[in-house]
């Protein structure tokens, strides 16, 4: 971990030109709608940062969320901004293990407070005993941290809405950050993983304007967040014109067509992807040819296969519909056979008067 | 649960339940009450052939009253066709049938869909406006204007979700699927029966005809 005092000394220590790093201003400030004015404010802001300090805490997840921070083509600006931020916990990637490793998240509590941004990943099982880090469960270390943080930032889908620990039948009561800390605020960058350009925009928007961005319903920067997958595909023409893959190895799979049928949740998520994209803008999901799993959504594990289409019934089929038929026939056949009785019961009676 | 679960799952599937329930309920009620064979001859040598016809040419208007009846009978044609392509044509509904039952065709490109669904929903109104101006001729009830709107709602809804319109897509297929949900469970008990009693309603009038020597 660098030891420069600024971001700016920092990038020019890595050899990254100024042209380089102002191309970095734009997008991001483009990316995520701030006005152009905002361009040279938000580079001699950030130029002029101090370290932030971040406390990262990783809970029930599979540190995919610092795999694709970390892991992006490498060096990136994303990947330097992230170097830069005074990193003082993170128990993957620090070189401190056990006490030591608690006492620097401490020091950094104490020294930092009110000041330091919580990045939590992974969501927080409600039985204390299910995780634990250095003795402390989640739970209690989740609390604790967030008295006096400035912020938090849910990174990754299971720190933001619950993910994969909390899918059916959820064994360890896991919850997202969201229901446990109600009193600070809080920001979800979700994703399986989330776009790097997602977790540092929100930390160059906080360097620079000592704000949080605006967010969605779902407590999602807008910037990154606020546009359907479906309505940026570069496979729209082909919705639109009803060309389908109908499976992954037929021609319209081959020629790139609409993944709709193949179970792409596109059309209800919401993401950067799209335009974004990952690997330095090579490619994401759909391009690759596969749909969108929709993991930036709330409780994307449970809510539908993964290959199944948005527009089928999430329901058991079969058996309670044939038993409504069944039903249906018997009061139908029964009310009838009651009046036809009534009818010529009547008629014997009418009959016998006459 | 978000609304869109709710309407995918335990909504739809009551409302599929009601239905399947519902119409097979009214059909059984009316058709296991027979009312017992016609002894009489049909006065004409084709008559029960003549009777079961009226299936059909009841379809249009008698000539006599084509001019009178032009609007309504070509607004509703469009009405009927477009609403039924619409149903059974766009991609979405056929994964949803397909999920259902197994089956599943071609869709219709989605400009194609928007189109059919624009007319269906036009020709509704235009339907609408003539019964609201000519209230003699239908002697409306709410139970007609229950059913207009639940008729209506879906082609609306259905056709925002697609424009993305309104709330966002996922509210709003979620709000498409609930309208469609409620028309489920509103068809058997209401006059949307007649998409099935036509059959039956319109023979057992032809057969009677024939039988009474009324020219059909």
């Amino acid at each position: 971990m660098t030891r420069q005092s600024t971001l700016g000394a920092l990038l020019r220590s890595q050899g990254v030109s100024r042209r380089a790093f102002l191309k970095f201003c734009t997008t991001t400030a483009s990316v995520m709608a701030l006005p152009a004015a905002l361009i040279p404010v938000m580079a001699d802001a950030l130029e002029q940062a101090q370290r932030q300090s971040v406390i990262w805490l990783s809970f029930q997840e599979c540190t995919g969320c610092t795999e694709a921070l970390t892991r992006s083509h490498a060096p990136t600006l994303e990947g330097l901004i992230f170097d830069f931020i005074s990193l003082d916990y993170h128990h993957t990637l620090q070189a401190a293990s056990g006490r030591a490793a608690e006492a620097a998240r401490e020091e950094a509590m104490r020294e930092h407070a009110g000041k330091y941004l919580l990045l939590v990943d992974g969501s927080i099982p409600t039985v204390k005993a299910y995780s634990t880090i250095a003795g402390i469960s989640n739970l209690d270390m989740l609390r604790n941290s967030a008295v006096n943080a400035a912020a938090l930032i849910a990174v990754g889908t299971c720190a933001a809405y619950g993910g994969l620990p909390m899918a059916a039948p959820n064994p360890t009561s896991a919850v997202p950050v969201s229901d446990l800390i109600t009193d600070k605020p809080i920001i979800n960058v979700p994703g399986c993983p989330p776009l790097p350009l997602a977790i540092t925009g929100v930390i160059a928007h906080y360097l620079t304007l000592g704000t949080l961005p605006a967010l969605d319903a779902l407590g999602r920067p807008l910037a990154f967040f606020g546009e359907n997958i479906h309505d940026r595909c570069y496979r729209r023409p082909f919705y639109d014109r009803g060309l389908f893959a109908e499976t992954f190895d037929d021609v319209g799979a081959r020629k790139g067509w609409c993944l709709y049928k193949l179970g792409c949740k596109g059309p209800v998520a919401y993401n950067a992807c799209a335009h974004v994209k990952w690997n330095q803008g090579v490619s994401f999901p759909i391009q690759s040819g596969h749909g969108c799993i929709g993991c930036s959504e709330p409780g994307f594990w449970d809510s539908a296969g993964i290959y199944e289409s948005i527009a089928d019934g999430q329901f058991g089929t079969g058996p309670k519909l044939a038993s409504a038929a069944v039903v249906g026939a018997v009061a139908g056949a029964g009310a009838a056979l009651l009046a036809r009785g009534k009818k010529e019961k009547k008629a014997a009676a009418h009959a016998a008067n006459e | 649960m978000t609304l869109l679960e709710f309407a995918r799952g335990p909504a739809i599937h009551w409302a599929l339940i009601i239905l399947v329930a519902g119409t097979i309920w009214r059909l059984l009620g009316v058709l296991v009450l027979t009312r017992g064979g016609d002894l009489s001859r049909p006065r004409d040598a084709f008559g029960n052939y003549k009777g079961y016809r009226t299936v059909f040419s009841r379809a249009w208007p008698s000539s006599e009253f084509n001019v009178a009846t032009r609007y309504q009978t070509i607004v509703a044609y469009l009405f009927h066709f477009a609403t039924l392509i619409v149903v059974v044509g766009i991609t979405a509904h056929i994964e949803f049938i397909q999920s259902l039952t197994g089956a599943s065709w071609p869709a219709l490109p989605n400009a194609a869909g928007v189109a059919i669904g624009i007319v269906a929903l036009v020709s509704l109104l235009a339907l609408i406006l003539r019964r609201l101006t000519n209230p003699s001729i239908y002697c409306s009830n709410l139970g007609d204007y229950i059913t207009w709107i639940l008729v209506a709602a879906p082609l609306i809804t259905g056709l925002m979700a697609f424009a993305h319109l309104g709330p966002r897509y996922e509210t709003m297929l979620a709000i498409h699927i609930l309208t469609v949900a409620l028309m489920f469970i509103w068809f058997p008990f209401s006059k949307l029966m007649h998409s099935i009693w036509f059959v039956f309603s319109r023979a057992q009038s032809g057969l009677t005809y024939a039988h009474k020597g009324v020219q059909i």
